[in-house]
C-alpha cells in the first residue's frame, strides 16, 4: 500500500518535470512575432441632438446658406475622425498613368498607386540603374514612363469581387498592370506585343482566369508597315486573353493568347456570367473603316466613322478560342499567339451582332441575361439577351457577313428591349434592386432605368423604363456603382466620373480638376440626390471600381522583415540586424543597410570613383506606419521602406565627393538625424596616395 | 532506520492509524499536491503585464513577461527605449528567465519531498513555493530599478526623461506614455501556490505533529 503510494507519486512527480519541459518549449513558441493585435474599440452610443444644438444647426445652415438636403447630403457622407469608409473606390488615373483609391462615402483620397508612371513618394522607379520598375515600363528598348491607364477591373471569384487583385490597362501603350491589394503595389506590367494602343482593358473572365484586353486603334499588327491606303486590306484589330495565375499573382504571357479582328475600332469589353459564362462581348465603332485625312480635303475621322446607323458587337466563345489555342490552330505574330480570323470564322469563335452607333460600353447585367449597349451617338440603350445571343449562333440566325466573312447574328433575333435614356448614353451599371444605371454625357445625367425579366419582380416599375435622372456637373463619362459590375451589386452609392468641372470648384488656372461626385442611389423613388463633389487634381480618371471595403485583407506591416515586395517573399540576402557592412569584389561593392528609428547602419559608407555599388536595405521596423526613405541627392534615387520591406538598387559611382544620404519619411522624433555619408573618393586622391 | 534519518524524515504512520484517519493524513498531501498543479500551470500564464500609451499608438503597446520569457511589442518598446537610453529589455533577468522553469520544476519536487518528509523539516522544502510569488515581484522591481536608473546618458532624449522608476505594479508615467503595470494570471495562481502550501502545511503539522511527539515519547521511554 505505501509501496504503491510511493509509485503513484513518483509518476505524479515525472508528470510534473514534463509538463515543465512542455513549458519550456511552449516559451519557445511564444519567442515568434505576436500575431498584430488590435484592440477593440468601444462603439459610444450616439445621444440625439437636443433642441438647442438643432436650433443652432438650423442657423448655421442659413448662414452657410445650407438647405435641408444639403445638411443630410453632409450627414450622409460626413465621417468623423478615426471612422472609416464602408467602401473603397479603385478609380485610373488616366495619363497620371497612376491608380487613385478613395473612401466612399466620404471621398477621401487614401492614397495613389504608381503604375505606368515613376512616382518618387513611393519609391517607383527611383533606385537608381537597372531599377526593375523602369526595366518594366521599356517598350521595344524605349523608356516609355508613362501612362493612359483607363479601365481598373477587380478580381472575381465567380462573378462577385474578391478583393484580392486589381487589373488596370493602359491605352497609349497597350499595357496591362497587375496591383496585389496585400500591399497596394503594381507587381508586373504586360506588354501586348501585337499594337500600339488599345481601350477595352482590363476586364476579367468571372472567375480571373483570364484578363481581356480589347484593342482600339487599328495598326498592323506586331508592330508592322503598311501605308494607310492599305488599311482594309492590313491593318488589324484584335482583342487578347492574358491568362491569369492567381497562385503567383501574375500573368502568364506564355499561355496568353489573341484573336485577330478586322480593322474596326474596337471599344469597350465584358465578361459573360452565369448562362453566359464562357461569351465575350466587345463593341466597335469606325465599322466605316474611315481613316481621315482631312488635309486632303477627305471627311474627317469623326464624321467618317459616324456614317452607319449600325456598329458592330463582337461576340466571341472563349471557351472555343480557349481550346483553338491550346489546338494550336494559331499564327505567331512578333513571338505572341494570335488566332487568325478565318480559322476564327471557321471554328465559330467570332460573330458580329449590329449595334446603334458608336457605342460605347457594353455590360452585362449581374444575373448574365443581358446584354446592354449604349448608344453614344443614340440615345437608347439596346438589351441583348445573351439566350437568344446563344439561339441565334445554334441556328445560324444570320443576316449577312461584315467585309471579313464574320457572320452577323440577325438584330431582331438577338435584341431584346431598347430603353431612350438621353443624349450620348456612354455606360451601365446595376445595383441591387432590378435598376440599371446609364451615364449620359451629353445630357451630363445619370438616368436610372429598369431591368426586365426576372428583375422585373425587384421593382414596381414598368420593365424597361427610364425611372429618373439626375443631372450631375459636367460630362460624365463613366459611372460606378457598388460593386456594379459584379454578380452580386450592392446599390447604395454611385460614382460619377465627371470630365468637365467648369464652375464647381476654385478655378486652378486654365487646367481644371476633374470632378467625381458621389449619388445617393440607395432607395427607389427619390431624384436620387448628388451628396458630394470630389476634385481629382491628377490626370483624368476614366472609369473606376467600388468594392466593400471589408473585402480588403490589406497588410498594415510587411508579413516579415526582409521582405521584397516584387516576389511577394523573404529575400534570403537581406541585412539584419548584426549582418550591416561593406563588402568590396574588385571595383564592385555591396553595402548592407538596416534602417530603423532613427538610424540607418552603416552610417558612413566610403567608396571610390568608378565603383559599381549594389546597395540593399531592410527597413527592421515591425510598427505600423514606421516608413522611411532613402535617398542619395545627384543620383536620381529615393525609395520608400515600409516596415518590413527590403530594396535594392545599383549605381555607378561616376561622380565623386561626399554625399550625406537621408531619410526622406518623417519617420521620428530624430528624422532629421536619420542620415549618413556616403563620400566617394576622386580617382586623382587615389594616385595621390599611391 | 537510524536516528538522524528518522528524525530527518519523520515517524511513518502506521497502517491502522491510517485507515482510522484517513482524511488526516490525505488533506495535506492533497492540498500541496494541488499547489504543484497551481505552480505548474503558471508557468504558461502570464505573470505580469505592462500597458503602454501614447497619442500615435490608438492600440497601444503592451509587454507581458512569463517567468521565462517576454512577449508582447518587446521590439516597438526597445525601439522607443533607445531614445531614452534604456537597455533592451531582453537584457533584464536572463538568468532568471533561463533558470525559472526548472527552479519552478525543483519546487515542485520540493513539495513533493515536504510531504513525504513528517517531521518540522518539511517546513523548509515549502518555504521556497510560499516565496516564490513574493520573490518574483521583488526581482522584477530589482530590474525595473536597475534599468530605469542607469539611462545611457548620450541617448537623445536624455535631457528630457531623466532616470526614473517604473511601477511594478500601478500606474506610471513615461514620456509621452502612460503605462499600467499589473500582475497577471500566472502570478495569482503561484500566489495560490503559496496559499495552499501554507495551509498544507498547517495540516501537515496537524497530522504528523502527533505521531512526531508520540514517536519521540516512545523514544524516550526505551532510552530510559
Amino acid at each position: 500500500m505505501k509501496l504503491s503510494r510511493f509509485a503513484a507519486r513518483g509518476v505524479l512527480a515525472i508528470a510534473f518535470a514534463a509538463a515543465g519541459v512542455l513549458a519550456t518549449s511552449h516559451a519557445a513558441l511564444a519567442q515568434e512575432p505576436p500575431a498584430p493585435r488590435k484592440r477593440v474599440r468601444k462603439e459610444k452610443e450616439i445621444a440625439p441632438p437636443t433642441q438647442g444644438q438643432l436650433d443652432a444647426l438650423a442657423k448655421l445652415a442659413v448662414a452657410r446658406k445650407l438647405t435641408p438636403d444639403d445638411l443630410m447630403a453632409a450627414a450622409k457622407t460626413y465621417m468623423p475622425s478615426g471612422r472609416i469608409d464602408d467602401y473603397i473606390l479603385f478609380a485610373s488615373g488616366g495619363q497620371s498613368g497612376q491608380v487613385f483609391v478613395l473612401g466612399v462615402p466620404s471621398m477621401r483620397l487614401l492614397r495613389s498607386i504608381s503604375v505606368f508612371t515613376p512616382e518618387s513618394w513611393q519609391g517607383y522607379g527611383f533606385g537608381g540603374e537597372k531599377d526593375p520598375v523602369r526595366e518594366r515600363l521599356k517598350i521595344n528598348g524605349k523608356s516609355v514612363d508613362w501612362g493612359d491607364s483607363h479601365h481598373p477591373a477587380l478580381s472575381e471569384t465567380k462573378g462577385e469581387y474578391d478583393g484580392q487583385f486589381l487589373f488596370i490597362g493602359d491605352k497609349a501603350n497597350a499595357r496591362v498592370a497587375v496591383i496585389d491589394l496585400r500591399d497596394f503595389e503594381t507587381k508586373q506590367i504586360v506588354k501586348n506585343p501585337l499594337t500600339v494602343s488599345d481601350h477595352g482593358g482590363a476586364f476579367v473572365t468571372p472567375d480571373t482566369d483570364y484578363v481581356i484586353e480589347g484593342g482600339q486603334y487599328a495598326t498592323v499588327l506586331g508592330y508592322g508597315y503598311a501605308p494607310i491606303d492599305d488599311y482594309q486590306k492590313s491593318y488589324r484589330g484584335m482583342i487578347t486573353f492574358w491568362k491569369f495565375d492567381r497562385a503567383r499573382g501574375r500573368i502568364d504571357e506564355s499561355k496568353s493568347f489573341a484573336m485577330e479582328l478586322p480593322p474596326y475600332f474596337q471599344d469597350l469589353a465584358d465578361s459573360g456570367k452565369g448562362p453566359s459564362e464562357g461569351l465575350v462581348f466587345l463593341n466597335s465603332f469606325n465599322t466605316e473603316m474611315a481613316t481621315g485625312g482631312i488635309e486632303d480635303g477627305k471627311p474627317p475621322i469623326e464624321a467618317g466613322a459616324s456614317q452607319r446607323d449600325m456598329d458592330y458587337m463582337h461576340i466571341i466563345d472563349l471557351h472555343k478560342a480557349e481550346a483553338v489555342y491550346k489546338a494550336g490552330k494559331v499564327e505567331t505574330i512578333n513571338g505572341f499567339a494570335v488566332i487568325p480570323m478565318a480559322t476564327s470564322i471557321s471554328e465559330g469563335l467570332l460573330y458580329l451582332a449590329p449595334e446603334p452607333k458608336s457605342p460605347h460600353g457594353v455590360d452585362v447585367t449581374p444575373n448574365g441575361q443581358y446584354a446592354v449597349v449604349a448608344g453614344k451617338l443614340d440615345p437608347h440603350v439596346t438589351i441583348y439577351s445573351t439566350a437568344k445571343i446563344k439561339s441565334a449562333i445554334a441556328d445560324k440566325k444570320y443576316s449577312g457577313v461584315d467585309a471579313y466573312n464574320i457572320p452577323i447574328l440577325g438584330y431582331d433575333s438577338v435584341m431584346e428591349a431598347q430603353v431612350e435614356v438621353g443624349l450620348g448614353p456612354l455606360h451601365t451599371q446595376f445595383d441591387d434592386k432590378g435598376y440599371a444605371y446609364t451615364s449620359l454625357f451629353l445630357d451630363s445625367a445619370v438616368a436610372r432605368w429598369t431591368l426586365g425579366g426576372e428583375y422585373s419582380k425587384l421593382h414596381e416599375e414598368q420593365p424597361w423604363k427610364l425611372v429618373t435622372k439626375t443631372p450631375v456637373q459636367y460630362n460624365v463619362g463613366h459611372l460606378c456603382t457598388a460593386e456594379g459590375d459584379s454578380a452580386a451589386p450592392k446599390g447604395k452609392y454611385l460614382i460619377s466620373m465627371n470630365k468637365w468641372s467648369v464652375d464647381r470648384f476654385f478655378t486652378t488656372g486654365p487646367l481644371l480638376p476633374q470632378n467625381f461626385q458621389l449619388v445617393d442611389i440607395g432607395e427607389s423613388g427619390t431624384t436620387m440626390p448628388v451628396l458630394y463633389d470630389c476634385p481629382i487634381g491628377v490626370g483624368e480618371p476614366h472609369y473606376c471600381q467600388l468594392i466593400k471595403a471589408d473585402k480588403l485583407k490589406t497588410w498594415g506591416v510587411y508579413p516579415e522583415t526582409g521582405w521584397n515586395p516584387h516576389t511577394q517573399a523573404v529575400e534570403p540576402g537581406a541585412p539584419r540586424p548584426g549582418s550591416e557592412r561593406v563588402v568590396r569584389n574588385g571595383n564592385k561593392v555591396e553595402v548592407h543597410m538596416t534602417a530603423v528609428r532613427s538610424h540607418f547602419s552603416p552610417e558612413r559608407v566610403n567608396i571610390e570613383e568608378g565603383d559599381e555599388v549594389t546597395w540593399k536595405i531592410t527597413n527592421t521596423e515591425r510598427a505600423m506606419d514606421a516608413t522611411h526613405g532613402f535617398c542619395i541627392g545627384g543620383y536620381n534615387i529615393n525609395l520608400s521602406l515600409e516596415p518590413g520591406e527590403y530594396v535594392e538598387f545599383h549605381f555607378t559611382a561616376d561622380k565623386p565627393g561626399t554625399y550625406p544620404y537621408y531619410c526622406t519619411e518623417f519617420c521620428s522624433a530624430l528624422h532629421l538625424e536619420m542620415m549618413g555619408y556616403l563620400n566617394i573618393k576622386p580617382k586623382s586622391a587615389r594616385a595621390e596616395a599611391k | 532506520m537510524s536516528g538522524i534519518l528518522r528524525a530527518l524524515f519523520g515517524p511513518r504512520v502506521p497502517q491502522a492509524e491510517f485507515e482510522a484517519n484517513r482524511s488526516r493524513y490525505l488533506l495535506p498531501t492533497l492540498l500541496l499536491s494541488a499547489a504543484r498543479v497551481l505552480l505548474l500551470l503558471s508557468l504558461f500564464l502570464p505573470y505580469w503585464h505592462m500597458s503602454l500609451e501614447a497619442p500615435q499608438y490608438p492600440d497601444g503597446l503592451s509587454v507581458t513577461a512569463y517567468v521565462n520569457n517576454l512577449t508582447g511589442d518587446v521590439k516597438e518598446i526597445n525601439a522607443l527605449n533607445h531614445y531614452i537610453g534604456m537597455r533592451p529589455l531582453e537584457d533584464a533577468a536572463r538568468f532568471e528567465r533561463a533558470a525559472s522553469v526548472w527552479m519552478a520544476i525543483a519546487m515542485a519536487l520540493l513539495m513533493e519531498g515536504a510531504a513525504f518528509i513528517h517531521s518540522r523539516w518539511a517546513v523548509l522544502l515549502a518555504l521556497p513555493a510560499v516565496l516564490f510569488p513574493i520573490g518574483f515581484l521583488v526581482d522584477l522591481w530589482y530590474w525595473l530599478t536597475t534599468f530605469g536608473q542607469n539611462l545611457d546618458p548620450r541617448a537623445p532624449l536624455s535631457s528630457s526623461v531623466k532616470p526614473f522608476i517604473p511601477p511594478v505594479l500601478g500606474e506610471g508615467e513615461v514620456g509621452q506614455f502612460y503605462t499600467v503595470a499589473s500582475a497577471g494570471p500566472g502570478w495569482w495562481l503561484a500566489v495560490g501556490c503559496s496559499v495552499l502550501v501554507v495551509v498544507g502545511m498547517f495540516f501537515h503539522r496537524r497530522a504528523y505533529k502527533p505521531l512526531h511527539d508520540r514517536a519521540n515519547a516512545i523514544a524516550g521511554t526505551e532510552g530510559a
